[in-house]
């Protein structure tokens, strides 16, 4: 029977994880304006980044390079010594694509703002009524 | 070479990405050669591939030489080795009417255009034929990047549009992407094989189940499912016209592949159709897709936009299909991803065909049309009667198939909702037949140019260039070809992709 | 929108919170994660590759094929950022603002006014230009280079320290842009044009898709970089270090060129005149 403590210990990682993604989630989701809901959309991106870092934490592992370089192959490599290193490249990815998928969504905010001269959703919405009526 | 031709249906499209990149800022004239050319590749080698996958089997190719759960493989069985020949024949079609439609649309953007279009395809092929969870959402990104930078080029809404394309997309990859995490905290492995030979040793698991949630909602917002369609129409109708008959026939069809693949090859038939109570939820949610995008189509005023939600509702069908779980329904979803994607191709390229020489899509436009760009319309007219199921076309086949397999599984409300959605095609399309031939050619646009004007007007109301047409009306014929031929595609190939645990 | 957003957030919040509790422990040297693939990975990679950090290997080699696509990845942002924004040089902006060196008078000349350029006594300054500039430009032009430097060695001991193609190729990107912050953007642009930036971005991953190709056409698979023995004549273990090294670099010239490209166009707008 586990302590509450030792519940926390063992789980306020994910518990940290889930709050971001759900503080993403919300500003895409009920922020008006265009530039918040791109920060919005990379906090979720970077929630679940962080997720993935902390399945490959392992207690009492480190980085996962090898000590004593080529000549080293003598001494056996145990993989408890070191944390997993597959999600690390995982994440390497997915920081890449949230940077490139930012940097799109930056661009298409930009050619929203030079056609429409504002950011916020709602006026933007108007304009476009207006243009289509009149 | 033949072992190799896993790697170059991927490797030669962004290869040639790259190298029209390089050309461009140098000649414009290269691109348009060197993206049809590594299409043709493409094509050649994806039809080699299923050749191959029929003669032999399972094709698995492992990159950099390294095994299944160390390295990343391609894997090619029946399912995916069609969808390939299918989605590289589309993309081809379609780069191959581009030219002149392009050239008005971009510009001197013209050989960035190429080489997203290009990227596009890698990613869209990558996601067919890889064999990797975590692969399948980096190339899922690559097709959605590119997806999101083509449709904002359009006029009017399209970077609005885009923009939300960008955040609806990004949450569904998103969502699809901590899927994958959930599996791999569960199961320790990326590989799709790996993961559904563990899986029924950690069952029931809470995570598998919230993984399986997870990946389906991501994809479900990827391939616009009813309430999470929104961002579909006006992306889909904004876009530049050779971008919207791109991304419409291919990206929720490749979609509602990857919804199979994660069903089938991941978490097992077992665990998703028998074990968790999905089976009948999933189908009334494609049920109330259907019946609320033809609802919806039968609003619209304008022809792209219409179409758009068409789409919409065709997607219910292929998802409902799926979910009926039993061999004819999936039958008839396989068969009509291809279907759907030669008719949407053809009545998208159409209205391409009709906005480059009109410059609006409002259906009361249209009037006269017929006379003006005779074989625009007819194209139109075949894509809308498989749409709507007539016999010679192919729609009518899968739609057969569907229709089968909802009476075989007692679902009587999804037979009646792919009728119903028959019934709006028709009268959509029907719609369209009457003020594109009955109605006059409007007066009002010639009078005041004058006897002279009519002249200069009828003259420019011509049909579109022959390098548009030629495209048009292969993807016309590909239509009812298809239809033909569906006997022989289920019978040679499709039996085989389905599991043969489903009866 | 705000109650569907806090419903939306809600609910999913609500399901991932409860299933946290089927997790295993943080930590836990025994999950599924840690015992099933990833030992391979930590226990073979020397062998395999001759590349102590694992990182690397995993990245370039084992999962190098994701990495290619990665790379394709960063290239599609650039040139769609290039793409949706990029405008024609031939637009001219509306006013445009000169100094007269002898005097430091600032002009505005507005649209369709007579512009002084080439004649040696006026310097183009942007409209957000900071007067006091000096220090910060002497300051920046003097760490640059050391910058650039250290990018470099990051791409180079990628193998043996963290580091690597990505890193390396941000740092090195980031060194121009500091340049095109505390100068100007057409200075910058004298150094390296938007074609250069285009070009070397196309170029790195190919360097990468390259590399694949060619062990292919040796007949090995794609990327295998044991085909790559015969070319580089060593053997097969190193042969898969050098290929790792060959593509992070490749992709170190990409990611660098990419992010010189992107800030070229998002800074100014797509006009490529006046930077931040």
């Amino acid at each position: 029977m586990e302590s509450i403590g030792d519940l926390i210990i063992a789980k306020y990682n994910y518990w940290a994880v889930i709050t971001l993604l759900l503080i993403g989630l919300y500003a895409m989701i009920a922020k008006k304006n265009l530039v918040k809901k791109i920060i919005g959309m990379n906090i979720f991106q970077t929630a679940i980044i962080l997720f993935y870092v902390s399945i490959g934490s392992k207690k009492g592992a480190t980085i996962p390079i090898i000590l004593h370089g080529p000549a080293g192959s003598s001494h056996a490599v145990h993989a408890a010594d070191y944390i997993n290193p597959l999600p690390h490249v995982l994440m390497l990815t997915a920081i890449v694509v949230s940077v490139a998928t930012l940097g799109v969504a930056l661009a298409l905010a930009m050619k929203i703002y030079s056609q429409y001269g504002t950011l916020e959703e709602d006026e933007i919405l108007e304009k476009i009524m207006e243009s289509e009526t009149g | 070479m033949e072992e190799q031709f896993p790697a170059i249906i991927v490797a030669v499209p962004l290869f040639a990405a790259l190298l029209v990149t390089l050309v461009w800022w140098f000649d414009n004239r290269f691109c348009f050669p060197i993206a049809i050319l590594a299409g043709t590749v493409s094509l050649a080698a994806s039809a080699g591939l299923l050749l191959r996958v029929l003669s032999t089997g399972v094709v698995e190719y492992r990159m950099g030489g390294w095994p299944p759960p160390v390295g990343i493989v391609y894997r090619v069985d029946h399912l995916n080795g069609l969808f390939l020949v299918v989605i590289s024949a589309v993309s081809l079609l379609n780069l191959a009417g581009s030219r002149t439609i392009a050239k008005k649309e971009f510009g001197e953007k013209l050989g960035a255009f190429y080489a997203l279009y290009l990227l596009f395809i890698t990613g869209l092929l990558g996601i067919l034929i890889t064999g990797d969870a975590f692969n399948l959402y980096v190339l899922l990104e690559i097709a959605s990047l590119t997806g999101y930078a083509l449709i904002g080029m359009g006029r009017r809404r399209a970077p609005l549009s885009s923009l939300n394309y960008v955040f609806m997309g990004t949450i569904g990859a998103s969502l699809y992407l901590l899927g994958v995490g959930y599996l791999y905290l569960i199961t320790g492995t990326l590989n799709m094989a790996d993961i559904a030979r563990i899986l029924p040793a950690i069952l029931p698991s809470n995570v598998v189940l919230l993984a399986f949630i997870l990946c389906l909602s991501g994809l479900f917002v990827k391939m616009a499912l009813f309430p999470l369609h929104a961002w579909l129409p006006n992306a889909y109708t904004y876009a530049p016209s050779t971008v919207s008959s791109l991304v419409a026939p291919l990206t929720t069809k490749v979609m509602i592949y990857v919804m199979f693949r994660v069903t089938l090859s991941i978490f097992t038939v077992d665990f998703a159709f028998n074990s968790i109570a999905v089976r009948l939820p999933l189908l009334w949610l494609a049920i109330v897709a259907i019946v609320m995008g033809s609802l919806l189509a039968l609003a619209q005023k304008r022809l792209k936009k219409m179409l758009a939600f068409i789409i919409v509702a065709e997607v219910g069908y292929m998802v409902g299909g799926f979910w009926l779980g039993n061999r004819a329904g999936m039958n008839g979803a396989v068969l009509h991803i291809i279907n759907d994607a030669a008719m949407t191709l053809c009545v998208f390229m159409a209205a391409g065909a009709i906005v480059y020489k009109t410059e609006d899509d409002r259906l009361s436009s249209l009037q006269g049309m017929f006379r003006k760009m005779p074989v625009s319309m007819t194209a139109m007219v075949v894509g809308g009667l498989s749409l709507i199921g007539v016999p010679p076309t192919c729609g009518f086949f899968s739609k057969w198939y569907l229709i089968s397999g909802g009476i075989a599984a007692g679902q009587f409300a999804f037979v009646a909702a792919l009728i119903f959605s028959s019934l709006v095609n028709t009268v959509l399309f029907f719609r369209f037949f009457e003020i594109g031939y009955f109605e006059p050619f409007p007066p009002e646009k010639t009078r005041h140019h004058g006897h002279t004007g009519y002249l200069a007007q009828s003259k420019e109301m011509a049909e579109a260039p022959l390098d548009v047409l030629v495209p048009l009306i292969t993807a016309a014929v590909l239509v009812i070809l298809l239809g033909l031929f569906s006997g022989e595609i289920v019978t040679r190939v499709i039996q085989f992709a389905i599991p043969a645990v489903i009866g | 929108m705000r109650t569907l957003g806090l419903i939306a957030a809600f609910c999913l919040g609500g399901l991932l919170f409860f299933i946290s509790f089927d997790f295993p422990s943080w930590g836990d040297a025994l999950s599924p994660a840690s015992r099933h693939v990833s030992p391979y990975y930590i226990e073979h990679s020397l062998e395999d590759t001759s590349v102590p950090n694992i990182v690397t290997a995993v990245l370039a080699d084992y999962r190098g094929f994701d990495t290619l696509f990665e790379t394709a990845v960063i290239f599609s942002a650039g040139l769609a950022c290039f793409f949706l924004v990029r405008v024609s040089e031939r637009q001219v902006p509306a006013a445009r603002f000169y100094r007269h060196l002898a005097t430091g008078i600032t002009f505005r000349i507005e649209k369709g006014g007579r512009l002084p350029e080439g004649t040696g006594e006026f310097e183009r300054i942007d409209s957000l230009w900071v007067p006091y500039d000096v220090i910060i430009g002497m300051t920046c032009r003097l760490v640059v280079p050391f910058i650039q430097l250290f990018a470099l060695y990051v791409i180079a001991h990628g193998h043996h320290s963290p580091g690597g193609g990505f890193q390396g190729g941000v740092i090195f990107g980031a060194a121009i842009i500091l340049f095109a912050i505390s100068t100007n953007l057409r200075r910058t642009l004298k150094r390296m044009s938007e074609r250069s930036s285009a070009l070397l971005s196309s170029l790195g991953v190919l360097i990468y898709a390259g590399t694949g190709l060619l062990c292919l056409f040796m007949g090995a698979g794609f990327l295998n970089y044991r085909a790559l023995a015969a070319i580089l004549g060593v053997d097969q273990v190193a042969a898969r270090s050098d290929g790792i090294l060959i593509v992070e670099s490749g992709v170190g010239i990409a990611v660098a060129a990419v992010m010189v490209w992107i800030y070229y166009n998002l800074s100014s707008a797509g006009k490529q005149d006046e930077g931040l």
